[in-house]
């Protein structure tokens, strides 16, 4: 089961590689908190794998639900952030993405 | 047998998740970009640690439910945040008026007046 469990982590691991490809690249802001959203999320499965792991879940647990409420905070806040300055940050991106095309 | 069950939930959530990550890297548009995170990774995280409280109660006892339930608690909290918190960064985008994706040689949708440069 324990060799189960830490392939199951290297395995999220390295999906959230491939997600960190979206936040390098993404042609708007939004997609880089999208992609920064998600690896978030999966960051909390990964700690609970780990103290599941180390056996003491009862302390690791605390910390996954700190990040949980942590990361959707934070989604929420820059989210809101780009609603309001729409104009500059968007238009420059795209200005940006079409240059190189 | 609460292995195999373990393994079941575990798998299904890694399946969800892989799916995540192709609709993430590969759909042309952020609108559908984000249908795929707001889902799949719902569903991804729910089913993983739901697979890992299964795993916590192998040893019954008052300790082990405690943390089983807060496990519960943690999928409780990412099934209400995470579609909220989507839907946030969705609304930005719409109303920043991010362009949609449509097929090349399709006729212009007469609402769409940000479209000129492509």
């Amino acid at each position: 089961m324990t060799h189960f469990f830490i392939s199951s982590g290297v395995i999220i691991l390295l999906l959230m590689f491939v997600v960190l490809y979206r936040v390098v690249k993404g042609p708007t802001p939004l997609d880089r908190i999208l992609g920064v959203n998600v690896i978030g999320t999966k960051t909390m499965v990964l700690i609970v794998l780990i103290g599941t792991l180390y056996e003491r879940v009862e302390m690791f647990v605390d910390i996954a639900l700190t990040y949980a409420l942590l990361n959707f905070i934070a989604s929420l806040a820059a989210a809101r952030f780009f609603q309001r300055h729409k104009k500059i940050h968007l238009e420059e991106e795209e200005r940006g993405e079409g240059a190189a095309c | 047998m609460l292995d195999i069950l373990v393994i079941i939930f575990m798998v299904m959530g890694l399946f969800f998740f892989f799916g995540t990550t192709v609709g993430i890297v590969r759909f042309p548009d952020f609108y559908t970009r984000t249908h795929a995170a707001g889902k799949g990774d719902t569903l991804s995280v729910m089913l993983m640690l739901f697979g890992l409280a299964l795993y916590n109660l192998h040893h019954l006892s008052p300790a082990t439910l405690l943390v089983s339930g807060k496990i519960v608690i943690i999928c409780v909290v990412v099934f209400i945040a995470s579609p909220t918190a989507t839907h946030a960064i969705m609304d930005a985008g719409y109303e920043a008026k991010v362009r949609h994706w449509s097929r090349p040689g399709a006729p212009k949708d007469p609402q769409d007046n940000s479209g000129e440069k492509q």
